[in-house]
């Protein structure tokens, strides 16, 4: 029975998207259902299955590895769609009112939409690394014309920066994925394992660093992020929700994947680990200063996930139990977080008609709730109790503490006070009064804008309850810890 | 997890939150709504403190624990030194409502004020009630957070100013009290408060490693707790609106921090081990010097409520003192004055805002001859002044006699030298208002000056300072029947410990 979970999360979106493109208005309202309401149903029904089963693989078609194609679910996999589900389904939420079905924008926007998620569903499903690269191509030229929708000049150049090295990206992670091949013959993730053990060479070592570099370019870790702030804060709200939670993650997660799965732990490669732990802290840093520098609040934001993404890659040297916790855990609140704070960024804007810092003053009057989101997900990305980013914060510092890294400890440490720095910075600039005198004008917010602000507040709470959530959240994610990082 | 009966604390906590949501998603309209949720929730709240606090004379106890990740618990529940502070806040809290309501009528962005208010003391009590030091933490950050919004209330330049300084410090206290605990973790687990310290069997072979924890968390609650090096934020955070101002040196913001150093003290190292590692003593003196430097520094303002706030500086530090110094008497001294400064610097806070409201009065010249003029509130400001000189038999004299008997009893006598050197400093700043109010002449431009609170809105300021007045001077002169707060103090370090 689960197998057709596994078909259904990836084919049902694709279903949806090929539903939108047809002309009539119930088609769209259909396959946006087909693809997005189905997603959490399914994998409640998945989960359960995980629990039940731990991690495990299907065949499509009967055909097995090496010649078929695999699918390979596991809880950091499960973690990834659920992700999807949730934070994707409520940024569509956000977005059905700005892109109705039956408008142009609707017609350009919903199977563009419902090809990124299943394109994503397939990317964490997926074991072998060719099918890996035909998803990770499809979220990048998914993703590329959801930014341009805004159709500033600004969006689109910021489109075509992120399609140039998004193309040069997944051509150096062919490349490297052809080298693999050639040395081991083999694509799955999970068997190359043995395979490189015994066959180990330069070759090989040069296949994954040339993979390494396409995967940093497209998760936009610093020094490769340059792509980034600008796609993410010039997109439709909904869309820089999902490229910050969700596509950035993507390249992370086939990191991980392949660092801590397919790469043997003997290998010399794994030295790179304390290459990412230096772009990761280098990222916390940089990242924070900038988006203590910028003046739009879209910018902060996007900073906000350069120096965030750093901690996703900090975890890798620490190799526990606990790092294993900790990376989980930040890859779900920063999400929630940050997807909360961009649909309230995008309603801000859309009250305000601007997001420079400059024109926020008295936004407690004039768009209180989603003040009220953006303040909740700032506290989960200052990593301040309760939050989920708290307790990913946590396990991180205790995680460092075990290793005794500490200057990883101290960077930890840095990198939160100055999300702190820029988060308040934005508070305080949405509380300003230009006249602190003058007497308060009653500006109601309107239905639809209530609405909007929900969604936003919907994931900021989501955020926020994930700093009481996290013991069952956990079981099942320690299940899945990689080898050599579960408990001794 | 118990949701039952047992788990009253996490009631206690959620009545402010929940009263907080309510009146957020209420709006800015609609006062009356507002006014009712307010006062019921403070109400509540008071009852079921009041509960508690028979349930426990009783001997029944209070847990509410839910695992916050693995061998991490939240735990929330009721032993006697929570109740001493629960009680105090809720009854100042329902107190200050009232106040604030007064205060703060037809001034903008009352929601926003009574949201965070109530936030606020939702985080109080859940320091106060937090049965280990990982889910003290918690609601010790929440306090911050809660409490910014507070002092950038009013929204001027000047206001956000002292709102960064104040994030600056609590930030960073908060960064430091983090990695101790993240140290004390890993040496420890994450073990609950206990009477007596649970960290004494660890002792051997760590001594440095304690140490070093200790300084840090010394350091981060410190900060909130106004010691010596790390005050600075405090006397600048008045320019938030008085009942804040009344809130945050009376029961919130600072009284957390002392509240912390003492479950340091008491409940994770413990006395012993801390006075066997020299840190008693390393508290003692950090204590003892902000004490006299507070009151030193008190004696140079001419704002009347920078004179208060470094009053603070100085009183909260008795606290510390005491408990630092150690032995049931010093003890008692210390736990004590967390009511006792808390009723009386209330008083002194809510007569300042009386001032203020009643006549735009701020500096200390301007007090010459009030007593006509403001009479009710002349005389509280009055007793509160006592009070906090130590004149008997008012509260803060209870408290000064117990800190000097404990020190002698703990054979420290130098701090009996401290507690006189303070006391002439107190005399030195207060006793100059109190004759300003009662014998200097009223000036004439004063005298023709209309009184800008009347009515309702009198009742609903001189009320409150009436009833935190009466407090203090009742704590003082009944202090030795059952009932009052020293009374408690000496059931709670003699029964328990």
């Amino acid at each position: 029975m689960p197998s057709e979970l596994l078909i259904g999360l990836i084919f049902l979106p694709l279903l949806g998207a090929c539903l939108t493109v047809l002309p009539w208005r119930w088609s769209t309202r259909l396959g946006v259902f087909a693809g997005l309401v189905s997603l959490p149903v399914l994998l409640v029904a998945l989960t359960l299955a995980v629990i039940r089963e731990g991690a495990w693989y299907y065949s499509l078609g009967g055909w097995t590895a090496p010649l078929g194609i695999r699918l390979f679910v596991d809880p950091l996999a499960l973690l990834m769609l659920w992700m999807v589900a949730i934070i994707g389904g409520v940024a569509a939420a956000h977005a059905w009112h700005d892109f109705r079905p039956g408008t142009p924008e609707g017609a350009r926007f919903w199977p563009l939409w419902l090809l990124l998620t299943a394109a994503m569903n397939a990317l964490f499903l997926s074991a072998d690394l060719f099918n890996l690269y035909v998803c990770l191509e499809l979220v990048t030229l998914a993703a590329i014309p959801l930014i341009a929708m805004a159709g500033t000049a600004t969006s689109i150049r910021a489109a075509m920066r992120y399609l140039l090295l998004a193309l040069l990206a997944s051509l150096v992670y062919l490349l490297g994925v052809a080298l693999l091949y050639n040395a081991t013959g083999t694509l799955d993730l999970y068997l190359m394992t043995q395979t490189l053990a015994a066959s180990d060479g330069p070759a090989t070592s040069l296949a994954f660093a040339l993979i390494a570099v396409g995967l940093l370019l497209k998760g936009a870790v610093f020094p490769l992020h340059v792509w980034l702030p600008n796609a993410h804060a010039s997109a439709p709200g909904p869309v820089s929700a999902v490229l910050s939670a969700l596509v950035v993650k993507t390249a992370v997660y086939l990191v991980y994947r392949l660092w801590l799965w397919t790469l043997p732990a003997e290998d010399p490669m794994q030295g790179a680990v304390e290459l990412f732990a230096v772009l990761g802290a280098a990222a916390l840093i940089y990242g924070g200063i900038l988006a203590l520098l910028q003046e739009r609040l879209k910018l902060v934001i996007a900073y906000s996930t350069v120096a965030q993404l750093g901690y996703l890659l900090l975890v890798l040297p620490l190799a526990s139990v606990t790092a294993w916790q900790a990376a989980s855990y930040q890859l779900l609140s920063h999400g929630l977080a940050k997807a909360a704070m961009f649909l309230a960024a995008a309603n801000i804007l859309h009250a305000v008609g601007s997001d420079r810092l400059a024109d926020l003053e008295r936004l407690d009057q004039r768009t209180p709730l989603s003040l009220f989101a953006l303040a909740l997900g700032g506290v989960s990305i200052m990593g301040l109790p309760p939050s989920g980013g708290f307790l990913a914060k946590w396990l991180l510092l205790e995680a460092a503490w075990q290793e005794g890294r500490w200057l990883l400890l101290f960077v930890l440490v840095l990198g939160s006070l100055l999300a702190a720095g820029y988060v308040f910075r934005i508070l305080a600039a949405a509380l300003r009064r230009a006249d602190p005198t003058e007497a308060e004008d009653a500006e109601g917010t309107s239905p639809i804008g209530r609405r909007q602000a929900g969604y936003a507040l919907l994931l900021a709470l989501l955020a926020l309850l994930a700093g009481f959530g996290a013991a069952p959240i956990l079981e099942v994610i320690d299940a899945g810890a990689p080898a050599g990082w579960s408990a001794p | 997890m118990n949701f039952g009966w047992q788990a009253l604390p996490l009631y206690v906590v959620l009545i402010s939150v929940v009263t907080a949501m309510l009146i957020f998603a209420l709006g800015e309209g609609r006062q009356h709504v507002r006014t009712t949720l307010n006062l019921g929730g403070a109400i509540l709240k008071l009852a079921l403190i009041m509960l508690m606090l028979l349930a426990i004379q009783s001997g029944a106890s209070f847990e509410f624990r839910m695992s916050l990740l693995p061998g991490l618990d939240l735990v929330l529940h009721a032993d006697r030194l929570t109740m001493l502070f629960a009680t105090l806040s809720a009854m100042l809290w329902l107190i200050t409502t009232v106040y604030a309501i007064g205060y703060l009528e037809q001034s903008p962005n009352r929601a926003r004020f009574f949201g965070f208010f109530s936030l606020c003391v939702a985080a109080t009590m859940g320091v106060a009630s937090a049965g280990n030091l990982f889910t003290f933490f918690i609601f010790y950050e929440l306090l911050t957070l809660a409490t910014w919004p507070l002092v950038v209330h009013r929204g001027t330049p000047e206001a956000f100013a002292a709102g960064r300084l104040y994030l600056a410090y609590t930030l960073v206290g908060g960064v430091l009290v983090l990695i101790g605990l993240i140290w004390l973790h890993a040496l420890a687990g994450g073990s609950d408060f206990i009477v007596g310290g649970s960290l004494a069997p660890l002792a051997a072979g760590n001594e440095n490693a304690l140490r070093t924890i200790f300084v840090l968390l010394m350091l981060g609650f410190g900060v909130k707790a106004a010691l010596l090096p790390l005050h600075s934020w405090l006397p600048r955070a008045m320019v938030a609106p008085a009942p804040v101002s009344a809130l945050l040196h009376a029961v919130a913001v600072v009284k957390a921090g002392a509240f912390g150093l003492v479950r340091l003290v008491q409940d994770v190292f413990g006395f012993d081990l801390a006075a066997s590692l020299g840190l008693a003593d390393v508290l003692a003196w950090l204590a003892a010097a902000t004490v006299i430097y507070g009151s030193v520094l008190a004696l140079r303002q001419s704002d009347l409520k920078r004179r208060l706030a470094y009053s603070t500086v100085s009183q909260v530090s008795y606290i510390a003192l005491g408990v630092a110094t150690g032995g049931m008497l010093a003890t008692v001294g210390g736990l004590v004055h967390l009511v006792h400064q808390g009723l009386t610097k209330i008083t002194l806070f809510f007569c300042a805002g009386n001032y203020a409201e009643g006549l735009g009065v701020h500096s200390i010249e301007e007090l010459d001859g009030l007593g006509q003029r403001m009479p009710v509130t002349s005389v509280c400001f009055t007793l509160g002044a006592f009070g906090m000189i130590g004149i008997p038999p008012l509260a803060g004299f209870v408290t000064k006699w117990y800190l000097g008997a404990g020190a002698v009893a703990a054979g420290a006598p130098w701090i009996i030298a401290v507690i006189v050197a303070s006391t002439l400093l107190n005399a030195a700043y207060f006793l100059p208002l109190v004759h300003r109010l009662w014998f200097r002449p009223l000036p004439e431009a004063m005298a023709e000056r209309a009184l800008a609170i009347r009515g309702g809105r009198m009742q609903a300021l001189v009320g409150p300072t009436v009833v935190v007045a009466a407090m203090a001077l009742l704590a003082g002169l009944f202090a030795g029947t059952p009932g009052s707060p020293l009374f408690w103090v000496i059931r709670m370090v003699g029964g328990e410990s």
